[in-house]
């Protein structure tokens, strides 16, 4: 347990000191599919419900923060709230339709009705259709700290994520979460010992919808822009990718994967089709061969070094 | 393996284990089943009797030790060849098809080889489901669901059949015709490997019964053996 | 509100919706086959799809194989390179949850669809309709190619549901659609039917490839595009009914196109908003018979 938190604080420590080295939108992109792809872990990974369409509660976040920054002037951490709440009663109106299913009907049902949302807001004009959602304003955070530049709004992002995944890790370590891993063990068990999954599910898939969104509005206030890719089916696939290849139902894997993927899309970007492409092998070898993703496999691997 | 006088050891089962996903629940079953014999496991609930048929059928995928059926290693072999090596099996819950009516739930299962009775022939020994040859399947009562069931394997021409629970959920009578039709088929040479609760009904068909006890065998008795102790018989299973 | 449709306008896009409805009806019928007997909602059907319509493409281009000669060859060639996925890649995941199936045929449609566009750019190329000319009613022109693929379509369908439901065939079908295990114990094959039948799907999704070439061009997202309403369809059909997949089908490509014409803005979002519907009212679909989706 002391190794865990030693390394979780070198971790934290290297985080502080990264926008020294590293591009600081890049690294903020990262936190932002960070939170992402814990929520959508704790859908996966924790309740067995694959949400195939997890991208309408992070790009739709995305617009609510923008808009209600723009055009009410709230400060970036109200807005990212505002987003987040947004997307949790999005997903409370998604699950009212979906946590009857489990398995590949919820897959297909998330996946159309993420479709829907898509072009709803392609449609509407708050968007700003296929042009996005342009100079979104970044006041000081709390009133009182300037976040201009990237390198200190990086120490606010850097901060939310660190909440973010601490309330992630509190939820799925709690009587809830492992109510949850029931669920998705063995869901008939569950409803006979006198739980009602479908409002566990509910619940699960509003908190998921919720963190993803507070993920969406950040990456809105990074980029100052909000735009339709977000919303799109790509990033919905990207998310699972990223879970899958971290390590489903680890609490690090999906954060692995989420900064593997982004460096492999920033140095793939000019190559066209390959980044894609290259998803698509990902995915399918780690589907074939490493199911546990990385840091399951690595777990594993301790795990057997041990016991020798 | 010692082997009857009267008759052949046609399956040999050796060391047999068996899981289901991560749990083991065969631990080294052994016994053999001989020529033209009709054999039930019985035990309490769980103890593994399913669970044999289902791994000597295959059907449960993750197995280890030895099948050998006339001479023959099964223990790598898949479900459709195991049947075209003249085995058949007849599961507990039953399995007819609801998409497909009687007649065709009887006529579903393909000759594999010679003496595979005919879906006409069929009809005319179970009246009852001649009567109802277009009725959906899962319409039918419980007792000529499970003669359907039975029924339906003899198509394939195997002559060893592996019965789960035949008499399971039926009502005395026809638990009695269910008898009489597994000592028929024993008159016409069929080997039966019978899963049973049930002992009075055990007793009535089989000519020994091996006891099943957490994944493997623990005694094997004849049929007298059973008459002249069935107290031993009444601890294994609890009643 | 129908004194400002002209007829021309309200045939005109009944047409387009019969058409695609005939195009929703075939892909998602392929797509129920498949999942009644794997479990697995085939993502990679839109690429397959794509696929007949590049074969169809490439066959006129390089080999000079005409539209006729392509309407058989294309299915069998994605056909068999469907079976070929199922061998190496679906088969090894069949005991393990079906959602790892159903992301590794996305995983291979990003595969495919990404090397197409690599290859051939993401513009649509050309492909002449066979058949010209057509018939000319009072209100409208009604091209022979057009009806040609509603007719093709409408046959099978009807001939796939005639298959299934009234031959030997079809019945060991339905039956290792309830019980594959039990139905392997009869001696049969099931592993090969499985194989077969995936490649059938996909050759029947490469077959609607080849009839759509001449009508939408052939481009590398024309199948993840149209699929994106027909996994609606499939939901409201009910998952793995092949009848509702059918009758959904056209019954959608008849809506969408009505509300093109009384509700443009909406005819986008139809689909979904039936489906919703549909699943509030019915959560297993309109034509769901099996309880195992």
């Amino acid at each position: 347990m002391s190794k865990n938190l030693l390394i979780a604080l070198a971790v934290l420590a290297a985080a502080l000191v990264a926008p020294f080295f590293v591009y600081p939108v890049t690294l903020m992109t990262i936190l932002c599919f960070i939170v992402f792809a814990c929520s959508f872990n704790l859908l996966l990974g924790y309740t067995g419900l694959l949400c195939f369409g997890h991208a309408m509660f992070f790009g739709s976040a995305g617009y609510i923060t923008g808009w209600v920054v723009k055009n009410w002037g709230l400060t970036p951490e109200l807005g990212i709230l505002t987003g987040a709440l947004f997307s949790a009663g999005l997903g409370f109106l998604v699950g009212l339709v979906a946590v009857k299913k489990s398995g590949i009907s919820f897959a297909m049902i998330t996946f159309a009705i993420a479709q829907f949302v898509y072009f709803i807001l392609l449609q509407s004009s708050f968007t700003g259709g296929e042009d996005g959602m342009q100079n979104i304003p970044r006041k000081d955070v709390l009133g009182l700290i300037d976040v201009t530049s990237g390198f200190s709004y990086y120490y606010v992002v850097l901060a939310i994520t660190v909440a973010a995944v601490a309330f992630f890790y509190r939820v799925v370590h709690s009587p809830f979460g492992d109510i949850l891993k029931a669920i998705r063990d063995n869901d008939a068990r569950v409803e006979s010992l006198g739980f009602k999954p479908e409002r566990f599910k509910l619940l699960a898939l509003v908190l998921s919808a919720g963190l993803a969104g507070l993920a969406g509005g950040m990456k809105a206030t990074v980029f100052q822009f909000a735009t339709l890719t977000d919303v799109s089916f790509p990033i919905s696939s990207e998310v699972i990718i990223m879970t899958l290849l971290g390590g489903l139902g680890t609490l690090t894997g999906p954060m692995v994967g989420a900064a593997f993927i982004i460096w492999l899309n920033e140095h793939l970007a000019t190559l066209g089709e390959w980044a894609l492409i290259s998803q698509g092998v990902i995915l399918l070898l780690v589907i074939m061969f490493l199911r546990r993703g990385i840091v399951g496999e690595l777990n594993a691997w301790i795990r057997a070094r041990r016991a020798k | 393996m010692k082997t009857d006088p009267t008759g052949k050891p046609g399956l040999v089962i050796e060391d047999l284990h068996g899981w289901y996903a991560e749990s083991k629940v065969l631990h080294g079953m052994q016994f053999d089943v001989r020529e033209g014999e009709v054999l039930t496991l019985i035990g309490r609930n769980g103890a593994g009797k399913t669970s044999t048929l289902r791994a000597i059928m295959g059907i449960m995928r993750k197995r280890s030790g030895s099948i050998r059926f006339q001479g023959e290693e099964l223990i790598r072999k898949r479900i459709y060849e195991i049947a075209r090596k003249g085995l058949a099996y007849c599961p507990e819950e039953r399995a007819i098809f609801a998409s497909l009516n009687v007649k065709e739930n009887l006529a579903l299962p393909p000759v594999l080889r010679p003496g595979g009775v005919s879906t006409e022939e069929l009809l005319s020994t179970f009246p009852n489901l001649q009567r109802r040859a277009s009725s959906p399947g899962t319409k039918l009562s419980g007792g000529e669901q499970q003669m359907l069931a039975i029924a339906r394997i003899l198509r394939t021409g195997s002559r060893y059949l592996l019965l789960d629970e035949p008499s399971e959920g039926l009502a005395p009578v026809v638990v009695k015709e269910i008898g009489e039709l597994i000592l028929k088929l024993k008159a016409q040479g069929f080997t039966i490997i019978l899963v049973e609760q049930n002992l009075r009904f055990a007793r009535s068909v089989a000519d020994r019964h091996v006891v099943v006890e957490h994944g493997h065998v623990v005694d094997i008795l004849t049929a007298d053996e059973i008459r002249q102790d069935l107290a031993r018989v009444k601890t294994y299973l609890g009643v | 509100m129908f004194d400002f449709v002209s007829p021309q306008l309200l045939a005109g896009q009944l047409l387009i919706g019969l058409i695609n409805g005939s195009f929703y009806a075939m892909l998602s019928m392929g797509l129920a086959i498949i999942f009644g007997l794997m479990n697995v909602v085939n993502f990679a059907h839109g690429a397959q799809y794509m696929l007949g319509a590049f074969v169809a493409w490439l066959g006129l281009n390089y080999l000079g194989i005409p539209y006729w000669g392509s309407l058989i060859i294309a299915p069998i060639v994605v056909g068999a390179f469907g079976m070929l996925l199922e061998r190496v890649i679906l088969r090894p995941l069949q005991h393990l949850d079906h959602l790892y199936a159903l992301l590794a045929t996305y995983a291979l449609a990003l595969i495919i669809e990404g090397l197409i566009r690599q290859r051939y750019g993401s513009t649509g190329l050309p492909y002449d309709s066979p058949i010209t000319g057509g018939l000319r009613l009072d209100f409208m022109f009604l091209p022979w190619y057009r009806l040609w693929v509603v007719g093709f379509s409408v046959v099978t369908c009807i001939g796939a549901w005639l298959l299934i439901e009234h031959t030997k065939l079809g019945a060991y079908l339905r039956a290792a659609n309830e019980r594959p295990d039990i139905v392997e114990s009869f001696g049969i094959n099931v592993p090969r039917m499985i194989t077969l039948t995936y490649g059938f799907g996909v050759g029947l999704a490469a077959l609607s490839g080849v009839l759509a070439a001449p009508i939408y061009q052939v481009s590398p997202s024309m199948g993840s595009g149209l699929m994106i309403t027909v996994f609606a369809v499939v939901v409201i059909g009910g998952i793995g009914s092949i009848m509702g997949a059918v009758v959904t089908g056209y019954i959608l490509g008849l809506a969408e196109a009505l509300t093109k014409v009384f509700y443009p803005e909406g005819a986008s979002t139809v689909v979904f908003v039936v489906m919703i519907a549909v699943l509030l009212m019915k959560p297993n679909g309109l034509f769901s018979s099996s309880e195992k989706a």
